[in-house]
């Protein structure tokens, strides 16, 4: 299984006015690894379908705030 | 032909009275990657695409029209009782100047939209790239807005906005698959 979200490290200077991110992250969502999608792949009921966006688990990469850990997931 | 079902893709639901999100909001309405110029660059270069993914343009410019119908409640939502100083307060007083409470295509920073943003090369490959370039902008865009918000119900149809970017990514991506396919060779997935 592949991970959705990376980060890079950027170089931060000691002269840099703000205090470094460290880390920065990017999305890499599923849609990147799937390919042509294989028939048969497993569907949520039409209702969760409704609410997720799409039909297949295999396609449901939600989002979150990397800033925000706390805040619900989108 | 188009028909019309009097009903929103997915509820739209707004909890905080902020019309500076409604701001942000436009660059999904009028903005260069947003779902105005979605819908009418996939609808527009549908004529000369292969046949074969003629249909797949045709039914995510449609619904493009549905997410955009979307921003729209939300930017709404977000205005409709703002006061002249509220709306000056949240950035939007040049806008209120020049449209009162109307919605108008324009991006985040008040420039309005232009066909120029969109492309349609006529080339399957050189247009269907920059319809996965399209849907991934569009995606990024759901991401920052949902950076900056507060509003879990609003980011909540954000997020299945975002998802059906997602979706629409992968359909272009096979879409690329299905007219790159040699003739006559034998399909593997
Ligand atoms: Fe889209």
């Amino acid at each position: 299984m592949p991970t959705y979200r990376k980060w890079y490290y950027p170089y931060s200077s000691p002269f840099d006015p703000c205090p470094p991110l460290t880390r920065v992250p990017y999305e890499t969502p599923v849609q990147l690894y799937l390919g042509f999608q294989p028939p048969g792949m497993k569907q949520f009921s039409p209702l969760q379908a409704l609410s997720h966006g799409t039909l297949w688990p295999g396609l449901y990469t939600p989002y979150t705030d990397p800033y925000n850990p706390k805040k619900k997931e989108a | 032909m188009w028909y019309y079902e009097k009903k929103l893709q997915y509820p739209v639901r707004v909890s905080a009275c902020n019309p500076r999100i409604a701001k942000y909001l436009m660059e999904q309405y009028g903005g260069a990657d947003g779902e105005l110029a979605a819908a009418l660059r996939y609808l527009n270069q549908r004529y000369t695409i292969p046949d074969r993914v003629m249909g797949l343009l045709n039914d995510i410019g449609t619904e493009e029209f549905a997410h955009l119908e979307m921003i729209a409640t939300m930017v709404y939502k977000l205005t409709k009782d703002a006061t002249p100083d509220q709306l000056k307060e949240a950035g939007l007083g040049p806008h209120y100047v020049n449209h009162g409470k109307s919605l108008y295509f324009e991006n985040a920073a008040g420039e309005s939209f232009t066909v120029a943003h969109i492309q349609s090369k006529g080339d399957p490959i050189a247009d269907l790239y920059e319809d996965i370039a399209a849907e991934e902008k569009a995606r990024s865009t759901y991401q920052w807005i949902i950076n900056v918000s507060d509003d879990p119900m609003l980011n909540d149809a954000l997020g299945f906005l975002r998802e059906r970017e997602v979706v629409h990514s992968q359909r272009f991506r096979e879409a690329v698959d299905l007219i790159k396919e040699e003739q006559g060779k034998k399909k593997v997935f």
